[in-house]
């Protein structure tokens, strides 16, 4: 029995245990069950992952059984294993493992722990299954089942509206996405005849040119194919148009959004388009789309990322802006450079959002950073955890030795500037300057929370903390009603704690991984020899670009790290040096701040365009349709008749005995005159 | 000469004078019964009126029959006018209406 076997389905059958019977087993048998299953399956995981670095382990089909049988259409349930899902397999069980650790010590006082953990033991099953599928239905399966795992998990306080309207959000903005998706599948079955993917990969260089009748025009057909899988991968990886769900995902636990808003269901898309690169590559226009798309999520999502002050929403613009960075180093055709960046990046990003929880935690739910200050002596292992996240994704390392984000994102910036195609040229520029944003964003959640004076005493949270109500775990919120101008300083008498020990382990593993990843894999994933033989055709991994990567000006090996010190520079310039200046820029460009504290209205924009008509419709069709033409004509109208006709009959039926001999004695009468003359 | 339409023109009248005791006496229960009474009779004049007219003693025996049942039904109904009384306080028509649906 292949290894996979076990990594993918243990996690299904703990999540089935620990959710249906949670309640006899009790919850720390679910807990035991649904970790034990994950760190089985990362103890599996990494042996699979070194098989295929070192060589000697080649792609390998373990077919499980059949599902669809119809006509020409076969569909198998099997897990495919090669060098893209083993990243992706070490990735998952990694951080997935770790996250359920974490969530024993973040987690405690919830009373439905059986059911978290369920969830997230379900979600890894999804993810596991999204990621070893060999057909499109497959990784459509667990690209469904990632989206109801994250659904049931942000809305996982489902007694709170905003956790539930954030789930319903996530949910309806991922349908669009897969809406595109699921007509990329159709499209590929009508032109493939199958979708099995190897098959199709196969195929695909052969039909690059050819067109085909989309929406009364002719198109390209790989264009189109292309376009539509790539609106799928849009959705999951919320880029730049769809993704208004990723930030409202804030509203679940902290440790979902490290595993499924972070880690690795939003990395689903770039993992799709990394699995059909073959496809992708016959198609220049898509491959600019992705480019495009990439670049602008990469500098969009940063912008936004510099005016957030609820500290999760920080991250998870970060998340948004890093995604689209693997994704236009997916559109230049650098796979492994995108895969390194997703590898490196689940390592980082999951131990910054774990740290913000630890932080959190530590803070008594509040998420509001300017709540927070001085906090480097009070938690000081989270501290420097949160430190080594930051220098990971911020790129700090010089020639030769570096932190994880510093491989890989100088990886993505010299490929997307040695494909010398314009879209690569600009995506460059745009993927540098969102860089300097990414490092100034980071430094200032570091510097906003752990140095400074403390601001304790203004939050709501802590007095709360102070005068002993404690509240519930799920009485996270973030920028709520607290009055954003003029925080006072000091502390209030709070101490804050350090987190208990199974979320600062989970940390310091996670930390490890973001300082040593990006040393240890990049010649792996990236370099001109070792990375066509680590991939071997798995990706479409392109030697000449890494060549012309590698062999790029100084300058440009030089650019990720001058603004990177810039941004550290701004950062430190406005909240160490002169803390005010931050203020006073706002006040100097009111406009520009509000626009990018409103998330460049993108919220409102799809209120007015998509929400409100959608509400008009429905009402329409409710008050018009339903109840006055259905309802009207319908129930309504039979019992308005039946009361018209009980009223007539009534009026027979008073009581007085008259009445009824008159109405038998017309009856006899109308009977007898009936008998007499019509029936003869 | 009286012939066999004199008496079932006597019987229609007695009948219709029935009938329209039964519907338009509003006041009192033993009117309605009197006009049972004026409805049966009607009846017995038609059954034997036939009855001599065909010269079959079968309409006279059903008279008798029905003179009987009368009887039985007069004494009944007075009866339970009675009983009516004694729980109602009242035999007027326009308080009988209990079986008002």
């Amino acid at each position: 029995m292949h290894p996979v076997l076990l990594i993918v389905f243990l996690p299904l059958l703990a999540a089935i245990v620990a959710g249906l019977f949670g309640r006899w087993i009790g919850k720390t048998a679910a807990k035991v069950l649904t970790t034990g299953s994950l760190f089985v399956g990362a103890f599996f995981s990494w042996p699979i992952f070194f098989e295929y670095i070192n060589g000697s382990a080649g792609p390998v089909v373990v077919p499980v059984m059949t599902w669809i049988q119809s006509g020409t259409l076969t569909v198998d349930w099997a897990l495919r294993v090669d060098a893209l899902t083993a990243v992706m397999l070490v990735v998952v069980t990694t951080v997935s493992s770790l996250v359920h650790l974490y969530s024993w010590g973040y987690m405690e006082e919830d009373p439905s722990q059986p059911r978290f953990f369920a969830y997230l033991s379900l979600f890894s099953f999804a993810m596991l299954m999204l990621v070893t599928a060999d057909s499109l239905v497959q990784m459509f399966f667990g690209w469904e089942g990632v989206g109801l795992a994250s659904y049931l998990l942000i809305g996982f306080w489902y007694h709170k509206p905003s956790a539930n309207a954030a789930a319903l959000k996530a949910f309806v903005v991922n349908r669009v996405g897969d809406f595109g998706f699921s007509l990329g599948i159709f499209g590929t079955f009508l032109v493939f005849g199958t979708v099995s993917i190897p098959a199709i990969l196969h195929a695909a260089p052969g039909m690059a040119g050819s067109t085909i009748g989309f929406a009364g025009m002719r198109v390209d057909t790989m264009t189109v194919l292309c376009l539509l899988l790539f609106v799928g991968a849009m959705g999951k990886s919320a880029q730049i148009g769809l993704h208004t769900w990723l930030p409202d995902a804030m509203e679940g636990p902290t440790p979902v959004s490290a595993l499924i808003h972070a880690a690795t269901m939003v990395t689903a898309g770039v993992f799709m388009v990394c699995r059909l690169s073959p496809m992708f590559e016959t198609s220049a226009t898509a491959m600019h789309v992705v480019t495009w798309i990439g670049a602008a999520t990469c500098i969009f999502a940063a912008t936004i990322g510099c005016a957030q002050n609820d500290i999760k929403r920080v991250i998870a613009y970060s998340t948004c802006s890093q995604l689209g960075y693997m994704f236009f180093a997916a559109g230049v055709g650098a796979y492994g450079a995108a895969m390194f960046h997703l590898f490196t990046h689940a390592f980082f990003k999951a131990l910054l959002f774990l740290g913000a929880g630890s932080v959190i935690h530590a803070m008594h739910h509040e998420q509001d950073m300017r709540y927070y200050g001085a906090l480097r002596k009070e938690i000081p292992i989270t501290f420097w955890v949160m430190v080594a996240g930051t220098l990971a994704i911020t790129g700090v390392g010089v020639e030769g030795i570096g932190f994880a984000g510093f491989w890989s994102k100088d990886a993505i910036l010299e490929s997307s500037w040695a494909s010398g195609t314009q879209a690569g040229t600009i995506a460059f520029w745009l993927g540098s300057l969102a860089a300097l944003l990414t490092s100034f964003y980071s430094w200032r959640l570091i510097f906003l929370t752990f140095f400074g004076p403390p601001r304790w005493a203004a939050s709501e949270h802590i007095q709360h903390a102070i005068h002993g109500d404690h509240d519930a775990p799920d009485q996270e919120h973030g920028d709520s009603a607290h009055d954003p101008h003029h925080v006072p300083t000091g502390s209030g008498g709070y101490h804050p704690h350090e987190s208990p020990l199974t979320m600062l382990v989970p940390i310091c593993l996670l930390a490890l991984g973001a300082v040593l990843a990006g040393q240890l894999f990049h010649d792996i994933f990236t370099g001109v020899e070792r990375g066509p033989e680590f991939w071997r055709g798995s990706v479409a991994f392109s030697r000449e670009l890494a060549e012309a990567a590698e062999t790029s000006a100084l300058w440009v090996k030089l650019t990720p790290t001058i603004v990177m010190l810039i941004g550290l520079w701004i950062a430190w310039h406005n909240y160490i040096r002169a803390p005010g200046a931050a203020d006073r820029f706002v006040a100097t460009f009111p406009k520009v701040y509000q626009f990018v504290a409103n998330k460049w209205y993108f919220d409102e924009l799809y209120d007015f365009l998509f929400v409100r008509p959608s509400l008009w419709l429905g009402r329409l069709f409710w008050k018009g349709g339903d109840v006055g033409i259905i309802d009207r004509f319908g129930p309504h109208g039979a019992a308005y008749a039946v009361g018209v006709g009980n009223r007539i009959t009534y009026r027979f039926q008073n009581g007085y005995l008259y009445s009824y001999a008159l109405v038998m004695l017309l009856g006899l009468i109308g009977a007898a005159s009936w008998a007499l003359w019509w029936a003869k | 000469m009286i012939g066999l339409n004199h008496y079932l023109a006597v019987g229609a009248i007695l009948f219709t004078i029935g009938v329209l005791g039964i519907f338009l006496n509003r006041r009192n229960v033993i009117l309605m019964l009197m006009a049972i009474e004026l409805i049966l009779l009607a009846v017995n004049i038609n059954l034997v009126a036939f009855s001599a007219y065909l010269g079959d003693l079968t309409g006279q025996v059903m008279a008798m029959f029905v003179l009987t049942v009368a009887a039985a039904e007069a004494a009944i109904g007075l009866a339970i006018l009675v009983i009516f009384f004694r729980r109602r306080g009242s035999i007027a028509v326009d308080d009988v209406n209990r079986m008002h649906g």
